[in-house]
């Protein structure tokens, strides 16, 4: 095709539309995700929680009828419990939820994600959480003193192995 | 069409006719944007495959190596990162107009829903390409892609362990997730490149390039783009800190601040019920289609004229079935068919000179056969008078022909213009049944068969089998491809087209005596 003049501006025209189109929005506008004034506690963990009902030890005869690789002693009831998770932030609660256990037979894994913004500063931060069937109180506590600095991740973490809460 | 489908399409073809001003029909670019999406994802490709020679895929070094890239070896490196930002973003960009123009043209229904149906898929496709490559920055737009998708992909509850957790604190980040979307940022375009690939095997000469000018053009653009504005990384990622004002890419990430405001699972169905959607939109409502094109095997001979010229593959020979002497007949794939006519305008048998018996072609369609277009042309022909009788013929698609119902002017229409046999037209002006011919339909360089006025054209320049005749005076011949928008501008050529004829000497009448010693020629 051969451009006139004018139509040779026009394609000039078009195409630097389409490249300031393209250049604009390829990074603009700016998103605000979370204020830059505040700061995250970040609630995730991954627990089971204990056995819907007591453990039998199985006898040396049922051990023998199941096969080899499945012989394990004690015999537990297969669903487990929902947890009890409360968070309590200067003596105000942050959280209180039951998180129930995952898988269809309700025998995984509870597992907790989530975010709460909150001001920055020193801080009174108390969490707790029940496992087990116990009607009242909880099964592991934390509180600790904390000084959070705008925009920081604070991440709330549950191994029971290594004492249960840990504040990161 | 319908009335409003038919004021959008007339919306749409007005913003293209200022890029047919400035492009050209042929290189418009609303005319190539499918040829423009494979053109904007080869250069992805070649730009992606020499970032892929620096890119380290540590936890740390994959933001450094990309600093590396963008900063001290601008000239090649930083060049190459923009272009792969830009034409992915581009990409995008032509996407969504390809898929809306086609959905406002109407070319999604019928026969063509399975190209419609192939395409959803690209989409998320393209978007799941453009997520995982910027994840591999690892700069804080990084992070909060890569927390915001694994939040999201969580809360499908498929997954034993959350995935976010990755990226709780830095301690829980582990190098190999990189690698993992390495390989995902590999994988998904060549799955992608199989699936366009399926979405062109039912187009006949799908475009898969650009002319050259527009991609010149398009990548001369890009270029310029990349120097003046290079694609640069923000700040690195930490995980010990939240990313709060981030330069989102709202070309991918549009619905991301939506994830911040919405439960994942709302998200989620929000998602599937627009896949979904746009999966059964061909069926919303059906198409009532026309009778599939029907070969005649007493006519055909397995020339393959029609195979060659349908734009849709709907057209393909067998070997005979029917003991005559030729090796193979044409048959058509109802399911494909479009019922366009273009393979009966493409038949040597569809010939209006054979007056003595039945006009039958090899290939006809049934709702409007060519027997029946040769009766209509007579009886519009006989109502004319004049020193500038002109027959009209235009296409189903095209401009609403009622306005050049004027003294000396008739008009018929068909499916596609190319479903006009050449022939018709030696027929009409060399028999004189009208002084001349004028044909009109869709816009330039935009068919809605694809391929119908590239095909006439063809035919009448002696390119295309079957040829118009040489005896035919071309003079005799006009044509104007206005589409819905110019119907005025038609309206001013056909009456200079009537201009011209008069100005003409008539044409001698060629008379045929037939005697004891054969015929003779009388000019």
């Amino acid at each position: 095709m051969r451009a006139s003049p004018l139509q040779l501006l026009g394609q000039v025209i078009a195409y630097a539309m389409f490249a300031v189109v393209i250049g604009h929005f390829t990074s603009s506008p700016a998103y605000t995700h979370l204020n830059p004034g505040l700061a995250l506690i970040k609630l995730s963990f991954s627990h089971a929680g204990q056995h819907k009902g007591d453990c039998r030890q199985r006898t040396p005869e049922e051990l023998a009828k199941l096969a080899p690789n499945m012989r394990r002693p004690l015999d537990c009831p297969r669903g487990r419990l929902p947890l009890q998770v409360e968070l309590v932030l200067d003596g105000e609660p942050l959280y209180r939820g039951e998180l129930p256990p995952s898988g269809l037979a309700g025998d995984g894994a509870s597992m907790a994600y989530r975010k709460f913004p909150v001001a920055p500063g020193r801080h009174h931060l108390v969490a707790r959480l029940r496992d087990s069937d116990r009607p009242t109180g909880y099964d592991y506590e934390k509180e600790a003193e904390i000084t959070l600095i705008p925009r920081q991740n604070f991440v709330i973490d549950f191994r029971p192995a290594l004492g249960g809460f840990l504040f990161l | 069409m319908s009335g409003p489908r038919r004021l959008v399409r007339t919306a749409f073809e007005r913003v293209e006719n200022g890029f047919d001003r400035a492009f050209g029909p042929d290189w418009n670019p609303l005319h190539q944007l499918g040829a423009l999406g494979w053109f904007f994802y080869w250069i992805t490709i070649v730009s992606g495959i020499y970032l892929y020679i620096f890119f380290d895929t540590g936890i740390n070094q994959a933001y450094q190596s990309l600093e590396y890239l963008t900063h001290v070896q601008w000239y090649a490196g930083g060049v190459m990162r923009s272009l792969h930002r830009y034409a992915s973003d581009a990409l995008i960009i032509v996407m969504m107009l390809h898929l809306l123009r086609e959905y406002v043209m109407d070319r999604y229904r019928g026969a063509r829903w399975f190209t419609w149906f192939t395409g959803v898929p690209l989409l998320w496709l393209v978007f799941a390409c453009g997520i995982s490559g910027y994840w591999m920055v690892w700069d804080i737009l990084a992070q909060y892609i890569a927390i915001a998708t694994t939040e999201w992909l969580d809360a499908l509850g498929i997954f034993g362990e959350s995935i976010a957790r990755n990226f709780l604190t830095p301690a829980t980040l582990s190098g190999r997730f990189f690698t993992l979307m390495v390989f995902i940022h590999i994988a998904v375009p060549l799955v992608m490149l199989l699936v366009m690939w399926i979405h062109i095997l039912r187009q006949r000469n799908a475009k898969v390039n650009p002319p050259i000018g527009l991609a010149a053009g398009t990548l001369a653009m890009l270029l310029v783009l990349s120097f003046v504005k290079p694609a640069l990384s923000q700040a690195p990622a930490d995980l010990g800190v939240v990313p709060s004002v981030i330069n989102l890419d709202w070309f991918y990430l549009a619905a991301y601040p939506l994830l911040d405001r919405l439960p994942g699972r709302v998200m989620w169905a929000i998602a599937a019920s627009a896949t979904l959607f746009l999966l059964v939109l061909p069926w919303l409502p059906p198409l009532r289609r026309p009778a599939p094109a029907r070969v005649d095997l007493d006519n055909c001979n397995g020339c393959g004229r029609c195979v060659e010229d349908c734009p849709f593959s709907a057209v393909a020979l067998q070997p005979r079935t029917d003991g005559t002497g030729f090796s193979q007949e044409a048959v058509v794939a109802n399911e494909l068919c479009t019922s366009c006519g273009i393979c009966v305008g493409a038949c040597p048998t569809s010939t209006p000179f054979r007056r003595t018996t039945e006009l039958i072609p090899g290939i006809d369609l049934p709702d409007l056969r060519i027997q029946v277009m040769r009766d209509k042309t007579l009886a519009a022909a006989s109502g004319l008078s004049g020193n500038a009788r002109v027959l009209v013929y235009g296409c189903d698609q095209g401009p609403d022909l009622n306005r050049l119902r004027v003294p000396g002017v008739a008009v018929l229409t068909l499916p596609c213009i190319a479903m006009l046999p050449p022939s018709f037209l030696d027929f009409i002006i060399m028999r004189h049944h009208a002084d001349g011919v004028f044909l009109t339909g869709c816009a330039e360089g935009d068919c809605h068969y694809h391929l119908g006025i590239q095909w006439t054209e063809q035919r009448l320049a002696g390119e295309r089998d079957p040829y118009l005749r040489k005896r035919v005076p071309r003079e005799r011949i006009g044509e104007f491809w206005s589409g819905l928008t110019h119907g005025k501008r038609l309206e001013r050529e056909l009456a200079d087209f009537q201009d011209r004829l008069r100005a003409l000497p008539p044409l001698k009448r060629r008379t045929v005596e037939y005697t004891s010693e054969g015929a003779v020629r009388h000019d």
